[in-house]
């Protein structure tokens, strides 16, 4: 009997030209799409001389987006954007976004239409998982797999067994998917969906915004998957028209596809959560953890840094303060986002409030420069990671939570329930 | 293929901002990242090992980012292998990619002690405990992944394949 194959199995067979796999298996896969940033570009250069590669093979996309060490904050990181400019120059990248013109690599992929739907995608990133918000099978590697990922246009991978994840219920106005995120690494059980494929699916699911669903593929890194993928509905390809010039294939799981483990979860009484140092799945209800006093509020990085983010945190800082002893950082996730928010005055309110805008960059999320912490402080941070020294000082504190929770904290100056300041009809 | 050393234990879900902390990015030159190694949770983690110690794990041991140095880090540093209740993926691959064995074995960590000297042999799926006399099994790795350890990293791996090696 011919079993179904999940969305993943779909892509991976297809992409190594077979008519099935099936999880475990070991295949070769096509790469469609290699995204670098000013880390990877310079990670690269080794292994592809190495492997001698002097041409990119012509069935790969190439798209660099320098954002980590931007704008260069020290002189080795300016050799590094130098040396990745003259990559992209070299081998005739067309899809090369200089600072300024670009931003977070993982938003700046969407926004250019980068990603298509059924597409293998791999990059130097663990958050290249975002890109499953579309469809595509994407998937973070080291330097060593992304330069032989480009220079043969091929890669190996261990087709992962597939797990489901339905998400029910109607939820409050004031969770968004970073607390479904969070909901998530509290309670999947790390050990059955480590290294596996997450297909989110659900009436929640079906209405989030292509904001919610990038920031919840993003958050799957942290739950250690492989991949996330989410079908392309409607809501996919309406962004996706307009920004992708080739026909957007639609696809989906087969009905018979054969998943490893399926949870459902009715999230209506769903509360704002909040990851507790020093890791993502120390999870806690902003209730438990209420009243703890913060040094610094991030607002950004490719989880947070979205139009959906910035309207929640300009509704809620309008005619209000950043509390005396909190520095608010906020960072939009792109030059489009940068712009849009701009228009639609947020940015003024961002100001008028006290709040520091940085321009697109990694910088303040992987502690890589910008907003550092030092010893003894603690940040409240919209970001993905809170491990010992993500932003600064091993001895500074970082909690993670949703927009929402993190600009109330700020203006609150402690760690803050936001339903007590939205009201109704705030956020989806 | 077989490792001796001495063993180093850390806990579950070790990630890779401790392995290799984010500032240290900009920098891919491997006697370097070793000075760096483990700096999260202890400095000069580099002069307190010898070349070849073997580290034993927790679960899911390198989870977080897809940063190659990680594992550079703890090569460079002397680490011989990492023998683990379970690995982050990318962490796995880039051991491997840099030629830095790494293994699954559950319920290891509860078994081996601190500065046990242990023999790990990758072709049998064996470890032996050399201080205590035992003997404990582990699914070998598949042969692929063996033969790019053998050949010192999957660049030099896939340099043979495409015939330039």
């Amino acid at each position: 009997m011919h079993m179904g194959m999940t969305l993943t199995e779909k892509i991976l067979a297809q992409a190594s030209g077979k008519g099935s796999c099936r999880p475990e298996e070991i295949i070769e896969a096509n790469i469609d799409v290699v995204m670098l940033h000013d880390i990877g570009t310079p990670g690269i250069q080794e292994p592809l001389k190495e492997l001698e590669v002097e041409k990119i093979p012509s069935s790969v996309e190439v798209v660099i987006i320098p954002d980590h060490f931007v704008p260069a904050p020290t002189v080795k990181a300016a050799e590094n954007l130098k040396l990745t400019r003259e990559f992209a120059k070299k081998h005739h990248i067309k899809s090369y976004y200089e600072l300024g013109r670009g931003g977070i690599c993982h938003q700046v992929m969407a926004e250019k239409g980068h990603i298509r739907p059924g597409q293998v995608i791999i990059g130097p990133d663990s958050h290249t998982t975002t890109y499953g918000a579309f469809g595509a099978f994407a998937t973070g590697m080291g330097v060593t797999d992304t330069a032989i990922g480009l220079g043969l246009g091929k890669l190996w991978f261990k087709v992962p067994p597939t797990v489901k994840i339905i998400l029910k219920g109607r939820i409050n106005p004031a969770i968004s998917a970073k607390d479904l995120s969070l909901f998530l690494l509290k309670n999947l059980n790390s050990e059955e969906v480590l290294n596996k494929a997450l297909e989110p699916g659900g009436e929640i699911i079906d209405q989030m915004s292509v904001d919610g669903r990038m920031c919840l593929c993003d958050m799957a890194a942290e739950m250690g998957a492989k991949n996330c993928i989410i079908p392309p509905d409607k809501i996919t390809l309406d962004y996706l028209r307009g920004r992708v010039k080739d026909p957007i294939p639609t696809l989906s799981s087969d009905p018979g596809a054969n998943y490893e483990y399926t949870y459902e979860f009715d999230v209506s009484d769903l509360e704002p959560l909040v990851a507790c140092p020093p890791s993502p799945a120390n999870v806690k209800s902003v209730k438990e953890v209420e009243g703890i006093k913060i040094d610094q509020a991030f607002l950004g990085s490719c989880t947070n840094g979205r139009m959906e983010d910035l309207r929640i945190a300009a509704q809620l800082l309008k005619n209000e303060k950043v509390h005396p002893d909190v520095r608010l950082i906020i960072t939009p996730a792109s030059q489009e986002i940068y712009l849009q928010a701009l228009k639609e005055g947020l940015l003024e309110i961002f100001v008028q409030a006290g709040g520091n805008i940085t321009s697109p960059t990694c910088g303040v999320c992987f502690g890589g420069h910008s907003g550092l912490l030092a010893p003894g402080e603690r940040c409240l941070s919209s970001s993905n990671r809170n491990f010992i020294g993500r932003m600064g000082s091993p001895k500074a504190e970082v909690y993670l939570a949703s927009p929402a929770t993190v600009v109330v904290s700020a203006i609150e100056g402690k760690i803050s329930d936001p339903r007590d300041r939205l009201g109704k009809g705030g956020i989806r | 293929m077989k490792i001796r050393g001495k063993v180093w234990k850390y806990g579950d879900a070790i990630d890779t901002d401790v392995i290799y902390p984010g500032k240290y990015l900009v920098s891919f030159d491997p006697s370097e990242a070793a000075k760096h190694a483990m700096e999260g949770l202890e400095s000069d983690f580099y002069k307190k090992i010898s070349k070849g110690d073997i580290l034993v794990v927790g679960k899911n041991f390198g989870t977080g980012s897809a940063r190659e140095q990680a594992a550079v880090a703890l090569k460079s540093a002397g680490i011989g292998a990492v023998i683990g209740e379970s690995f982050a993926r990318t962490f796995y691959r880039n051991a491997i990619n840099v030629g830095l064995p790494a293994a699954e074995m559950k319920g290891i960590k509860d078994q081996i002690d601190e500065k046990d000297e242990i023999e790990v042999d990758l072709d049998q799926g064996l470890i032996r405990n050399l201080t205590k006399g035992k003997d404990h099994h582990f699914t070998p790795l598949p042969p692929f992944i063996l033969e790019i350890l053998k050949m010192g990293g999957a660049v030099p791996y896939y340099k043979k394949r495409i015939g330039k090696g």
